[in-house]
């Protein structure tokens, strides 16, 4: 298929369009407004033929995306950092009453309101929890638009597997270049009941077949939590053994292995590849899932032999460090280079950075 | 004829029902406590209920069945 | 002619965990009688609140969803645009609509989204112990109201049917009440006209049921009524605040 120029907003809703997505409820918000102001022309296309609708606040759109879930279909929203604040009841309803839905965060700078930049701050949301309780989301951190058109399928295609909602963590970087990119063959949903028996596809009393929805986030009795949980957590533990998703790059003849996610990952990137040229070698082990965690890539990249020291970069305090450190266990020197406002790490200070770790080796 | 059924194991002895009874055909069973530990309605003259349906209305708990024939 | 009066299939048999003589077991019998009499009871989803009547995903007899607090609405506009065929209620105490979920009943309504809402007023939060809320009378005494509320304090309490019926959106709006077999009936018709309606493809509808909290209120269930009555029906009028389909 040709190639085709987006900008990542829109490349991102037409990926959710093409992989069944039918549904989607918004709220205006910088830098993520392209996507719900492409899905409110797209969704109304013949070929489509689904639903847009502009929520009164980031609160109902959540609300109106457990609704739509509830009935099996394929549904969605997006938003920025603080809209994301916002959803997070809602997001652990969804996790408690284990729906399906996808999540997209373009990334901005917080806390508060922030800027209306990049930012790469809500990673502890993202993945620590966010919102209250014991859950995890399954979180796909692009680092282009191409790839976050493959996340997208991936994404909706998880969430239905696991019954849990999926998050793509996007920055506003992301959502506002324009990449060339392929998209994925368009496809219907439908909501088959025989895989779906817990969704409300109507039930008839005096007639039933099939069980009875009941849908729900309320676990009053501790002993019906402990029910959610086991199932819950076991289902965390299959992910976490088959869903983890990195790339490891330029890893063959690492003395420095960078680690980053998304566009942070992209610049450090253009520096490997550059000090590749004059003979230094460094490597970079990239998360795309920030959920699981590659942990154990991100260990053996560490230790692998000939690799002298880590160096994790990111767009905020050190977030992502966190489960570095954990993944590395004290088994190799960790460096850190971030900023938490706005502004993206340059080419030369990751370069000035990595030069200056070389000289100390 | 008129069958009046009380499902007592429902009943929380609200009174609701007595209040709506225009016959006052009905009280709470001063001898009888039912699992909950309440005393459950009960018709003092079945044969005097005309089946207007007022107590089946305000019984909040579905304990009371009328049928006439 | 057989006159019968049993418990509809529509509810299930599980005992109802409400106090004695609370009100929501009233109104559950009159939605799930009202579905039944339509003839729609097999492609229904009710959406229970936060609050007592939670757990009355338990208790009809049909597809439930609960929806966390104050969001039915936005809920049911979810379910209602994935499954526009199908007859979707919600049903919401008074500090779920409208305190908390005030945004979402009044933009679901400013919509006109096709679904029904149940609005059980009994002027009190419930389940979380007899606390003011938006509803609560000048003057009644609640659990963060012990002195009465106070209307120059915490304001006066917000009359939903006539709030809501300014809107282009709502379709029908009535006020009903238990406190008679008469006005239960009346309710019944009301919620049951509101399914009708939805069914037939029109806006959005909502009826306020007037309710009572016996243990909340300190009441027996039978003062209640009559607390109902005397204090709740002068500040909160029964009838018709609109209904586009009788113009």
């Amino acid at each position: 298929m040709a190639k085709k120029l987006m900008k990542g907003s829109e490349a991102i809703a037409e990926a959710a369009i093409r992989n069944g997505c039918r549904f989607f409820f918004g709220y205006p918000i910088t830098p993520q407004t392209e996507i719900p102001e492409y899905f409110s022309e797209r969704m109304f296309e013949e070929d489509v033929n689904g639903c847009f609708l502009q929520a009164e606040s980031e609160v109902s759109a959540i609300n109106m995306v457990y609704g739509a879930a509830t009935t099996g279909v394929r549904a969605m929203t997006s938003s920025s950092s603080p809209g994301i604040s916002l959803k997070q009841e809602g997001i652990s309803s969804l996790c408690a009453a284990e729906l399906p839905c996808v999540i997209v965060n373009v990334m901005r700078g917080g806390p508060g309101i922030g800027s209306i930049q990049a930012g790469q701050g809500d990673y502890y949301q993202a993945v620590k929890g966010g919102g209250h309780g014991d859950y995890h989301l399954i979180v796909f951190a692009p680092s282009s638009v191409q790839e976050a058109i493959d996340c997208m399928g991936k994404a909706f295609d998880l969430a239905d597997k696991y019954r849990t909602p999926a998050m793509i963590c996007a920055d506003g970087i992301i959502a506002q270049m324009m990449e060339p990119v392929e998209l994925p063959e368009i496809r219907d949903y439908k909501v088959d009941p025989a895989k779906k028996p817990w969704a409300a596809t109507g039930y008839d009393c005096k007639n039933p077949v099939g069980q009875r929805a009941d849908v729900t986030s309320l676990y009053v009795e501790t002993e019906e939590l402990d029910v959610l949980h086991e199932r819950l957590q076991g289902t965390y533990k299959v992910i976490e053994a088959n869903e983890v998703q990195y790339e490891a790059y330029n890893m063959e003849k690492a003395e420095i292995v960078v680690t980053a996610f998304g566009t942070v990952a992209r610049i450090a990137k253009s520096v490997i590849d550059e000090l590749e040229g004059q003979g230094i070698h460094v490597g970079m082990l990239r998360p795309i899932t920030l959920w699981p965690f590659p942990y154990e890539a991100v260990h053996k990249a560490a230790t692998q032999p000939g690799v002298k020291a880590v160096l994790d970069v990111e767009m905020n305090a050190g977030q992502m460090l966190d489960d570095v450190k954990i993944a590395i266990n004290g088994a190799q020197k960790i460096e850190f280079l971030g900023h938490c406002g706005s502004h993206l790490p340059t080419v030369e200070e990751i370069k000035a950075k990595i030069l200056a770790m070389k000289e100390g080796m | 004829m008129v069958k009046f059924s009380i499902k007592e194991e429902l009943c929380k002895g609200c009174e609701l029902c007595v209040r709506a009874c225009p016959k006052k055909l009905l009280q709470l069973s001063p001898d009888k406590l039912n699992e909950k530990g309440y005393h459950p309605v009960m018709i003092t003259d079945e044969s005097a209920c005309v089946a207007c349906g007022s107590c089946f209305s305000t019984c909040p708990d579905t304990v009371i069945s009328i049928v006439k024939e | 002619m057989a006159v019968e009066y049993k418990a509809t299939q529509l509810l299930t048999e599980k005992p109802r965990h409400y106090c004695p003589g609370c009100g929501h077991g009233i109104i559950h019998r009159l939605v799930a009688e009202a579905i039944e009499e339509l003839d729609v009871h097999g492609d229904v989803v009710g959406i229970s609140p936060v609050g007592c009547s939670v757990f009355a995903n338990n208790y009809f007899n049909f597809d439930m969803v609960n929806a966390l607090h104050g969001r039915a609405p936005a809920v049911g506009t979810g379910i209602k645009r994935a499954k526009p065929d199908s007859l979707v209620f919600t049903y919401q105490g008074d500090g779920d609509l409208a305190s908390i979920g005030a945004a979402e009943v009044v933009h679901a309504a400013m919509r006109g989204e096709k679904i029904s809402t149940v609005f059980v007023n009994n002027a009190i939060y419930g389940m979380t112990g007899g606390q003011m809320a938006p509803t609560t009378l000048v003057g009644q005494k609640t659990t963060t109201s012990p002195n009465g509320r106070d209307a120059d304090w915490c304001g006066s309490p917000i009359r939903i049917c006539e709030m809501l019926s300014t809107l282009e959106g709502t379709y029908y709006v009535e006020r009903v009440a238990l406190d008679s077999p008469g006005h239960i009936n009346q309710a019944k018709k009301a919620i049951k006209k509101a399914f009708q309606y939805q069914m037939e493809g029109k806006g959005y509808c909502l009826v306020e049921v007037l309710s009572t909290c016996p243990t909340n209120w300190s009441m027996s269930p039978v003062e209640s009524m009559d607390w109902l009555k005397e204090n709740m029906i002068p500040y909160y009028p029964l009838g018709v605040f609109k209904d586009k389909g009788a113009e």
